[in-house]
């Protein structure tokens, strides 16, 4: 194995890392505001990824696409908000689940229903195709390296928003106490639609960007949706930090991992058991990792009393 | 004299700046009715966490029967013979009374809890918890469901349940709240003589209940004990009438 | 005998019947319909005593479903080709015996139950779901990467395993063996509720500090629950298995957690009888609705979502009234 490949295995790493972030930092503010666990999250982010995939399809704009994806799932996830999410603030999280589970049901089979059962791909713009060299003469594809920026750069303003602005001032007053915020006048209900749009924007917007790579298809987002799980109970509940930390710490595990471990079994296995044993493990590790947290810090890396 | 049954040393605890408990020592004697008073957020409540096990102090120690029981949880002094009421009714609110004290009358006889047996048609626990109602006059509610139960009657089942733990001492934190003045003179006679069957730490806001039970009476004032005595040498204590009853000193 | 009672009986009473009249008319598929049923139900159970009486909002256990199914699929396996599990240090053969099966199968899940348990059961609330949530994708992507067994295909085990004494290819004896147990465990679940162990867990999913000032440990309580759940789920899907007499990864997917709950809300939360009843009308819908659409998920999604916002009883609830206090 090479130096090269190893930085490359990195950089794959943040990649994935950087879009579980998107969809880890939408489900942590839901939770963080309203005290809501929301199991179809992955279901905006697959609703992004079949807007760009569409709009790519008719218009053949990338930035049109990504555009649609943003639109598209905000204008989801607040409609959803509307009619659904918010009879379940007040309720258990069992009845929680439950509702947002049917919401997958709904919107999976309903995606179906219009596009069919087959994959649909989106292409990645010329502009943004091919390798880039990088200093140290790695060639890494450009697309990835775009993702990697664009995510950081998301993970900074949303800092900066929950930080500096006054919707952030709102969204942390929301988390440490409901009354007070109402009791300030701010319309607490129109604040929730705010934050579970943008929530589902950011979603959709990671499902559009790793649509590009792989095939836009019905159920993309649960597994995604399970992992920025981890990615949360890692960081710690309603922690944005938490979120950036664990989904880069989840990203760089399963990667690395994948690559790592087959490698350290062939040290002392023959190659082809080697080769399974260390895949087979390695499709556990983060969830190894997630153990590891919770023995040591059941509340998450940054998080306070759940 | 004799040992005292629960001792704290020096208890220190703080949460963030503000110091909560600030080295606490006090002790609890056989046949004795122990009260602490104070003011709103003098600390009684994170000092019976730390007496209880829910909370770790920061500092200091907590001595039950000559055992150093402050590294050890709720659940393991719970089964040394220290019983709690709570300031608010913790209580299985769905179950009905005479299950809340059948809990109790199983966490007493410890060991394995039976999986196939019927808790309720168990002679034993249910003499248990049915003496316990009885005692606090509750016996008639026993099918009630405990979110019927009114507030003072939440307190009787409190009680109750710490009963049937046969408790060597009894930590109570504001039994009489919620009561009538009927019923708090119920329960100041009921404790009257309970304190013959374990020693009591109380923590009462009713300060006629207080004056009529308590053989000593701690003031807790911002974490601090500023003056333990008897009810006489505490209501002449100038330091306490400045500082709690809001005299001028 | 209580409305609740009356209708409990009666659904035993169609799920035991419907076969019955299928068999006299000679429709297997009917029988087989009715068998899936028993056994989802069987699962829920198993799910309703963690759910119900513990309070623990348990989303990973396709886990023990899975387990359960592989420990029959990796044993019959071995005995249909010959070759014993393993050698070294002593020698494990595999076996088409269902009892056997049956009891490893328990014994494995709630081995999983109690590793799943111990971590997950350090958190509460949402953390809780999240966390077993993402263990039983642990297994699922662990049962697609190990090669050794099928990996992603699965595996398929060509004919029924045995029960002594009973034909278990004629589907009627089949759904016997099913029913059987699954009349088993709704009366374990309705000794556990009212046993010494139940109040003590009853009480600590109300009140946790309640339970823990008495001197008893609200941790081992779940634990204990969440074991017995996991491993009575897991005889479930060693049953699943049978009835498909195939074994894949999809036991352990998401979707399955996801269903065994459905079954629950669909039949009422905290009603003994709730995944039986819940059970029986997904496999109604879903014969049904899936029949009629391709999308039959759609009017799935619709009606679960209706039953939680609008009908937290779910069916028994609608039958049979508020709940009664215990007695």
């Amino acid at each position: 194995m090479t130096a090269i490949l190893f930085i490359e295995q990195v950089l794959n790493g943040l990649q994935f890392g950087v879009m579980l972030f998107l969809m880890a930092a939408g489900l942590t503010l839901v939770f963080g505001v309203m005290g809501l666990i929301n199991l179809a999250h992955g279901s905006l982010y697959m609703v992004g990824a079949f807007a760009a995939a569409a709009v790519a399809g008719a218009t053949g704009s990338f930035l049109l696409a990504l555009a649609a994806a943003l639109a598209a799932s905000a204008a989801a996830g607040a409609l959803v908000e509307l009619l659904v999410i918010r009879r379940l603030y007040d309720r258990d999280h069992l009845d929680q689940v439950l509702a947002t589970f049917a919401l997958i049901l709904i919107f999976s089979e309903g995606t179906r229903w219009v596009f069919g059962s087959f994959p649909l791909f989106l292409d990645i713009p010329d502009y943004l195709s091919g390798p880039v060299t990088l200093p140290g003469g790695i060639e890494y594809p450009l697309y990835r390296l775009t993702i990697i920026l664009t995510g950081l750069i998301i993970a900074a303003g949303l800092f900066w928003l929950i930080s500096r602005t006054r919707l952030g001032v709102r969204i942390r007053a929301g988390e440490s106490d409901r009354q007070m915020i109402a009791a300030l006048g701010v319309d607490i209900s129109k604040l929730y639609t705010v934050v579970f749009a943008l929530g589902a924007a950011l979603a959709g917007l990671a499902g559009a960007m790793v649509g590009a790579i792989q095939s836009v298809q019905v159920g993309m987002g649960e597994p995604v949706l399970i992992l920025a799980f981890v990615v949360i109970v890692i960081g710690g509940i309603g922690s944005i930090k938490g979120a950036l930390i664990g989904a880069i710490l989840v990203g760089l595990t399963d990667t690395l991992g994948g690559l790592l471990l087959p490698e350290l079994f062939k040290l002392f296995m023959e190659a082809s058991a080697a080769s399974t044993t260390g895949s087979a493990l390695a499709s556990m590790l983060i969830y190894i990792l997630m153990a590891c947290v919770l023995i040591w810090k059941p509340q998450g890396l940054f998080g306070g009393q759940a | 004299m004799t040992d005292p049954v629960l001792t704290t040393h020096g208890i220190t605890k703080s949460f963030g700046a503000v110091q909560a408990s600030r080295g606490i020592s006090l002790s609890l004697n056989p046949g004795e009715i122990h009260a602490i008073i104070g003011p709103n957020g003098a600390g009684k409540s994170t000092l019976i966490a730390q007496i209880c096990g829910g909370l770790a102090p920061d500092a200091g120690r907590v001595e039950f029967l000559g055992q150093d029981v402050t590294p050890l949880p709720t659940r393991k002094r719970a089964q040394l013979g220290l019983a709690r009421t709570f300031q608010v009714s913790a209580l299985a609110m769905e179950d009905t009374v005479l299950q809340n004290a059948t809990l109790g009358a199983l966490g007493a006889r410890g060991g394995p809890l039976g999986l196939l047996r019927n808790a309720l048609r168990d002679q034993g626990l249910r003499d248990k918890a049915m003496t316990a109602l009885e005692r606090v006059g509750l016996a008639g509610q026993a099918s009630t469901v405990t979110a019927e139960l009114s507030h003072g009657q939440r307190r009787q089942l409190e009680v109750a349940v710490a009963l049937t733990l046969s408790p060597r001492a009894f930590i109570m934190d504001e039994p009489m709240a919620g009561m009538g003045t009927e019923g708090s003179h119920r329960m100041t006679g009921f404790l009257d003589e309970l304190r013959a069957e374990a020693p009591i730490l109380l923590v009462e806001h009713d300060m006629d209940a207080v004056f009529a039970l308590a053989d000593r009476l701690s003031v807790l004032v911002y974490g601090e004990i500023i003056a333990t005595g008897t009810v006489t040498e505490i209501r002449n204590n100038p330091e306490v009438r400045a500082a709690y009853l809001g005299d001028p000193a | 005998m209580s409305r609740e009672n009356l209708i409990n009986a009666a659904l035993l009473l169609g799920l035991a019947m419907v076969p019955l009249y299928a068999w006299a008319m000679d429709e297997p598929f009917t029988i087989t319909l009715a068998t899936r049923v028993a056994i989802l139900a069987l699962a829920g159970v198993g799910l309703n005593i963690a759910l119900g009486l513990g309070g623990l909002v348990s989303l990973g256990h396709a886990a023990f479903f899975g387990v359960g199914g592989y420990a029959m699929g990796i044993l019959a396996s071995h005995a249909q080709s010959y070759t014993p599990l393993m050698e070294v240090p002593f020698l494990i053969e595999g076996t088409k015996s269902m009892p056997v099966i049956w009891i490893t199968a328990l014994a494995a899940s709630a081995l999983a139950a109690l590793l799943i348990g111990v971590l997950s059961l350090r958190t509460s609330g949402v953390y809780f779901i999240m966390i077993t949530l993402a263990f039983g994708q642990m297994f699922y992507f662990f049962a697609i990467s190990w090669p050794a067994y099928g990996g992603e295909d699965g595996l398929s085990i060509y004919i029924r395993n045995d029960f002594p004494g009973l034909n278990t290819l004629d589907p009627i004896q089949f759904f016997g063996i099913c029913f059987g147990l699954l009349l088993l465990a709704l009366w374990l679940n309705a000794r556990l509720a009212r046993s010494p162990f139940g109040l003590a867990l009853n009480a600590a999913r109300q009140n946790a500090q309640r339970v823990e000032t008495v001197g008893l440990s609200p941790f081992r309580l779940r634990l204990a629950a969440f074991v017995i759940s996991g491993a009575i789920t897991g005889l479930a899907g060693a049953l699943f298995a049978d009835l498909n007499r195939f074994v894949s990864p999809t036991m352990f997917s998401w979707q399955m957690s996801g269903e065994i709950m459905v079954f629950i809300i669909l039949g009422g939360v905290g009603r003994l009888y709730g995944p039986v009843a819940g059970a029986a009308l997904f496999i109604t819908l879903e014969h049904f609705l899936g029949g009629l659409s391709e999308f039959w998920h759609i009017y799935l999604g619709a009606l679960l979502l209706g039953v939680v916002l609008f009908a937290r009883g779910g069916v028994i609830g609608l039958l049979a009234g508020r709940k009664v206090a215990h007695d």
